[in-house]
């Protein structure tokens, strides 16, 4: 760490990617040491420290990372859903937090599915309030807990979770103004041309499907 | 004396409300004048954007990031951009790391300018925005002149920026410094100095350092509140590290403090926007504006028509799209409304497999609940204006 001052204030700083990554490393051994079979899984990659949390037990993971002097990740940054169908647990629950004191930041997950509950984190961070109703209305995870657990970007009424992988880009309701009934009316939505999804990869590399016409080829 | 059946009083504030910022709706619980609860209502502007950043290729997905904060397009951009340099490894040359900080200060001028003027105006006062958006519009031109568009840029791009600057623009860019330090000057006598202004927000909305942290707060609403936190002090990105500024930190961490750190905030950009003119022009400021890696960047036109290679690149970037490696990254830039950051989830493939967009305004406005409570509801559009609240990133 190298410290460079301002007005007078002194900021810190990691000077080195070199430097960084060994601060990283021992902070996610004191991390995984700590915290013991909580941590499943820590990884440093691209700079950054990313520690994986037994779901029941992030309140507890929080707590100790933002209280413990060594780690003082005190400032709340994110709280975000990942989805992976193709897995048993589907979703990933992401945190991010950060540390002036250390100027480090860490991401810490939690596997979870739609129906498993994830503690909610408003008792440790206050600021989660928002981010976990913005994850259970995008993504359905629930947080046990939750003082308020309604939906926050998504219409009055909404029904569907559209981050999603298998919600369609589309969405199932359309919206328009009636002049008759002189109020905004809910269809479900027609498309006039198909919908089409470009993936525009290289047949010759990175596909995995049989192109149209192709199956005709090979019998 | 009959005992009277008080309850408390529940009023709409928007979404059509000139001081909502955009279009916000607040259900605010009052006690007579005194505010009890507030529950803002989001998602009015909701575009699904990060859904539609999963169905498009990497490049097709940037302009979507003018949109977010469209007040400062670029800043926004250059979150992205950061991500996928950091997921790729791709280096960015010096011109382009130069150009990029220089349109990154520009849109915190755009957005100080707005915010400190028309928080003026939330509290009463109707000259300043107009004094506002006359530099506004000069600055917009510059980004006309840089990108083609006024508002949604689109210039920055992974590795680099788009097109290289005319001489005559960064002239102009340094020409425009020095008078503008000039309308700085006649705002704050304007604005700061002003009676009414102080007794609007003064002891207004005050952030502790604790809450502040608790709440996930950035740029300026921390710096109000007297932490020296800056990312481009902190965590330097592209050329910041170079450049010679001061981060001004308030001392009582309510609005009036918070809206002179945006006035000093500007004076410190145009310093840094100086130093990169200056160093645009030097030899070591010369040279490419975007990476050379034609798997990344597309080649200069000229070279496409002499060139097969480059003319290949070129119709695969713009077609297929390049491929980022599999993994995860998290990049932030300070924005000029705090940490604008984007977590970014890559499979390998041409789109994004996850891009999670922390927008600052998210955090802020959350936290105007326990932020306006007892306070008059005068004050709300006064608290509203001091958290710098653009619903294109609050909604997404």
């Amino acid at each position: 760490m190298e410290a460079i001052t301002t007005n007078g204030i002194t900021l810190r700083r990691t000077v080195a990617a070199a430097q960084g990554e060994t601060a990283l490393r021992a902070m996610g051994e004191r991390i995984a040491g700590a915290l013991g079979p909580a941590v499943t899984d820590w990884t440093i990659a691209h700079g950054e420290l990313s520690v994986t949390v037994q779901g029941s037990d992030i309140v507890y993971a929080l707590t100790y990372l933002r209280d413990d002097p060594a780690c003082a990740f005190r400032c709340f940054i994110d709280i975000c859903g990942v989805d992976y169908p193709q897995r048993a647990r589907r979703f990933d629950v992401v945190y991010h937090l950060l540390s002036l004191r250390h100027n480090m930041r860490v991401r810490v997950k939690v596997q979870t599915d739609a129906a498993t509950p994830v503690p909610s984190a408003i008792p440790v961070f206050p600021a989660a309030n928002w981010y976990e109703r913005e994850t259970y209305d995008l993504y359905g995870i629930l947080f046990s807990g939750h003082p308020d657990l309604r939906r926050l970007l998504t219409d009055y009424g909404f029904e569907g979770h559209p981050l999603r992988k298998d919600f369609p880009l589309t969405g199932f309701v359309e919206v328009r103004y009636d002049q008759d009934e002189a109020r905004v009316v809910y269809e479900p939505v027609k498309l006039t041309q198909e919908f089409r999804n470009f993936d525009f990869l290289s047949p010759w590399e990175g596909t995995d499907y049989v192109l149209p016409g192709d199956e005709k080829t090979s019998s | 004396m009959t005992e009277h059946n008080i309850r408390n009083f529940s009023i709409n504030f928007g979404p059509q409300h000139p001081a909502a910022h955009g279009v916000l709706r607040l259900v605010l619980e009052l006690d007579g004048e005194v505010v009890e609860r507030v529950d803002p209502h989001i998602g009015l502007l909701h575009r699904g954007t990060e859904k539609l950043i999963e169905h498009k290729t990497y490049l097709q997905a940037t302009p979507y990031f003018d949109r977010l904060d469209y007040v400062a397009p670029m800043n926004q951009e250059h979150a992205f951009c950061l991500a996928i340099e950091k997921l790729a490894g791709i280096e960015v040359p010096r011109r382009a790391q130069l150009i990029r900080t220089l349109f990154c200060e520009i849109g915190r001028l755009l957005s100080h300018l707005l915010n400190v003027t028309t928080q003026a105006m939330d509290v009463g006062a109707l000259t300043p925005p107009l004094w506002g958006f006359e530099e506004r519009e000069k600055l917009m031109i510059f980004y006309e002149r840089a990108s083609g568009a006024r508002l949604h840029a689109n210039y920055f791009r992974p590795g680099g920026v788009h097109q290289d600057l005319p001489p005559a623009l960064i002239d102009d860019i340094e020409a425009f410094c020095d008078p503008f330090l000039q309308v700085v000057d006649d705002l704050d006598n304007l604005v700061m100095a002003n009676r009414i202004f102080k007794q609007r927000n003064v002891d207004i909305g005050i952030v502790s350092v604790d809450e502040a942290m608790a709440w996930g707060f950035s740029g300026v609403m921390v710096r109000g509140s007297g932490i020296p936190w800056d990312l481009r002090k902190s965590q330097p990105y592209e050329a910041y590290e170079e450049m010679e500024f001061d981060i001004p930190v308030g001392k009582n961490g309510d609005t009036y403090d918070r809206q002179v750190i945006r006035m000093e905030e500007m004076r410190e950009s145009v310093k840094i926007m100086k130093q990169c003119c200056t160093k645009l022009r030097e030899p070591a400021g010369q040279g490419p504006i975007a990476s050379l890696d034609g798997k990344f960047a597309p080649p200069p036109r000229r070279e496409m028509k002499r060139s097969m290679e480059a003319l290949i690149h070129h119709f695969k970037l713009y077609t297929e799209g390049f491929h980022v490696p599999e993994g995860e990254v998290y990049a932030a830039v300070e924005a000029p409304k705090g940490e604008f950051g984007v977590y970014l989830v890559s499979d390998g493939t041409n789109k994004p497999y996850r891009c999670k967009i922390r927008a600052p305004g998210f955090a802020h406005l959350q936290a105007m609940d326990w932020m306006c409570r007892g306070h008059l509801l005068a004050d709300v559009s006064c608290v509203l204006g001091t958290l710098d609240i653009v619903f294109g990133e609050v909604d997404r």
